[in-house]
């Protein structure tokens, strides 16, 4: 097992792929947490743990739950909308839970506008400029998760999940994989579970700081 | 994510049965069959589920690019034409695994390195196309003879490169090589190599799975990138940030792209092992002296150590599978008893030692060689002499054979 952790940055100049640095994905029914491998019964309780203790937990729902190209897109999308309703419901009026969505990786000139988008090739603006301290990927291409994940890991303190179809992401701290619409209830209701038992931060320095 | 039923037990419109692929390649029943490496490479193809195939000649892949073209007559290949150069093959490959299709080509030589610019392309758009690469001579003065110098420079493309012993290595590994190359966390090319003409030129007995058996087909809606549509063109990516910007997050993002092909390859690792049953293959490593061969030097090794045996000196062997992902950590345990490494190779410059010096410690223990090059064949011998020199053995000069 490889030393290197899969922490909340600022990283380096140029953080390395985790992969690179030994970091392997979980096997069916395991996640990760900073690299280490675990149960996924661990990673919904760390996951929904980040969240409630976020100032402002954001989810980036990408185009492969966004577009309702098939009968399974659209009930993940449901539950992610559910996840998101639970995650206001269960926070303090101190946090701010948002939801951005990323329903297309194609480059904006001459800018992104940050306060509505995630453009995987600028995802550092978009934690900037929001103050997000914790977020999720959920439905994003696995290619562009991860370019995403280490620019976000490179240049911002933020907690990155990811949540992934296939066989998940090294370069998030924490990953779960085989997303199906079940693993998605599953957080929501451990979010639910956890409500009132986890404080949420009291610094300012964490989430967009770099 | 692609909400698909499985098509496992179904037929194709040739009547073969898409099958399990862990059961076809390990379960099914085998039948010997005496082919040369061109034909192999062929039946290979037939159960493959390919889509496209595109072809141009170079030898020594000329015979098996003909010979799939007889697949699609028979209506087991979705579509087949030759392109106008090895560049435009390898750029219509791309334009194909961009489309969704599951694709195959060949080239050899001097085509290979025609193409190169399209490697590192296929890599970071994370195609998964698959090559067969005959190796052979690609400098000055011309040849048509085999030398895997052109695998040095496939290297460090992105794509994941594994070299085949024999046509059985051949015909397992094209089946093989989609169900790696085609894993969502991996999604790279793959250069599966042999050396030309001892491989594809020469018969063997090669043990086939039943012609009625077939891979999967591909399914692209588990790419890790978008599939190409009129909405999202590969080209798009190329636009604005990388190209036209010049800042620090454009670096980061081309930056980032870049290491996450290579992560890929390292994420190839674990499924190369679990397909091949290891990266390595390894024979009385606790030898002082272990011969580390990749193609066909590791037969010629093989041979060599019989007739060392003979001479009462012990030698152990390590055949390298694959080449990217680089077998690093199974090679330095394989040699860590090692006094002496020698690595017999078929190219001038000895790219394998240099990887291998690289990789294990006190890497004096390395010998280079003996290489041959130029379509050279490497008489057992000859490794056979050169570790009796390194011995400090008596032996006699090979010079003299031939004319």
């Amino acid at each position: 097992m490889s030393d290197y952790r899969v922490l909340p940055g600022p990283e380096h100049f140029l953080p390395p792929a985790a992969a690179s640095m030994g970091i392997r994905l979980p096997n069916p029914g395991e996640a990760h947490i900073n690299g280490v491998i675990t149960s996924e019964e661990q990673a919904y309780e760390e996951a929904a743990r980040q969240f409630l203790m976020a100032k402002v937990p954001t989810i980036f729902p990408g185009p492969l739950v966004l577009w309702a190209w098939n009968e399974k897109a659209a009930k993940k999308a449901t539950a992610i909308r559910h996840l998101f309703n639970t995650l206001k419901e269960c926070v303090q009026p101190t946090q701010k839970p948002m939801l951005i969505p990323m329903p297309d990786y194609r480059p904006k000139y001459p800018k992104i506008n940050p306060e509505v988008e995630i453009n995987p090739n600028h995802p550092n603006l978009t934690i900037w400029h929001n103050k997000i301290d914790c977020c999720i990927f959920i439905g994003v291409h696995c290619h562009q998760a991860n370019l995403s994940l280490k620019i976000i890991r490179g240049g911002t303190s933020c907690y990155t999940i990811a949540m992934c179809a296939q066989a998940g992401h090294e370069d998030a701290m924490l990953s779960f994989r085989d997303a199906s619409v079940d693993k998605i209830m599953r957080l929501a209701d451990t979010v639910k579970r956890l409500k009132g038992t986890v404080q949420p931060r009291s610094s300012t320095k964490n989430g967009a700081s770099n | 994510m692609a909400e698909t039923k499985s098509v496992i037990g179904t037929q194709n419109k040739k009547g073969q049965t898409y099958t399990d692929t862990w059961k076809m390649m390990n379960e099914a029943p085998r039948t010997p069959s005496f082919f040369t490496g061109s034909e192999v490479i062929k039946e290979a193809l037939r159960r493959a589920s390919c889509d496209v195939m595109i072809a141009y000649p170079i030898t020594p892949q000329s015979e098996a690019a003909a010979l799939i073209g007889e697949l699609f007559a028979e209506g087991y290949i979705g579509d087949y034409f030759r392109g106008e150069s090895e560049f435009a093959v390898m750029s219509q490959c791309a334009g194909s695994a961009f489309g969704g299709a599951r694709v195959f080509t060949t080239t050899a030589g001097p085509g290979t390195m025609r193409a190169m610019e399209n490697f590192p392309m296929w890599a970071g758009s994370r195609l998964p196309i698959q090559m067969i690469v005959t190796c052979r001579g690609i400098n000055s003065p011309l040849s048509i003879q085999p030398d895997t110098l052109e695998i040095a420079y496939l290297l460090n493309t992105g794509m994941l490169v594994w070299h085949a012993e024999t046509a059985q290595d051949f015909f397992d590994w094209i089946l093989k090589g989609y169900m790696v190359s085609e894993e969502p966390d991996v999604h790279l090319p793959l250069a599966l190599c042999c050396d030309g003409f001892f491989v594809t030129h020469t018969k063997d007995v090669v043990n086939l799975t039943p012609a009625n058996m077939c891979l999967p087909p591909y399914d692209p809606y588990r790419s890790p990138v978008p599939c190409m549509d009129m909405e999202c063109p590969p080209v798009r990516m190329m636009r604005d940030p990388f190209v036209m910007k010049s800042n620090y997050i454009s670096y980061a993002t081309h930056a980032s792209w870049q290491q996450e092909i290579w992560a890929a390859v390292e994420r190839s690792r674990k499924h190369s092992i679990h397909w091949l049953n290891g990266l390595i293959d390894t024979e009385n490593t606790d030898a002082d002296v272990v011969i580390v061969a990749s193609g066909t030097a590791v037969s010629q090794g093989r041979e060599a150590i019989r007739l060392l045996e003979d001479e009462g000196v012990r030698c152990g062997l390590v055949k390298v599978k694959t080449l990217r992902p680089w077998p690093e950590e199974e090679i330095r345990e394989a040699t860590k008893n090692a006094k002496h490494i020698f690595v017999p190779e078929f190219n001038v410059t000895g790219w394998l030692a240099k990887e291998i010096r690289a990789t294990i410690p006190n890497p004096h223990r390395v010998h280079a060689g003996p290489h041959v090059c130029g379509g050279m064949t490497m008489p057992p011998e000859i490794i056979v002499s050169e570790i009796k020199t390194a011995l400090g053995m008596k032996t006699f000069s090979l010079a003299g054979r031939g004319s």
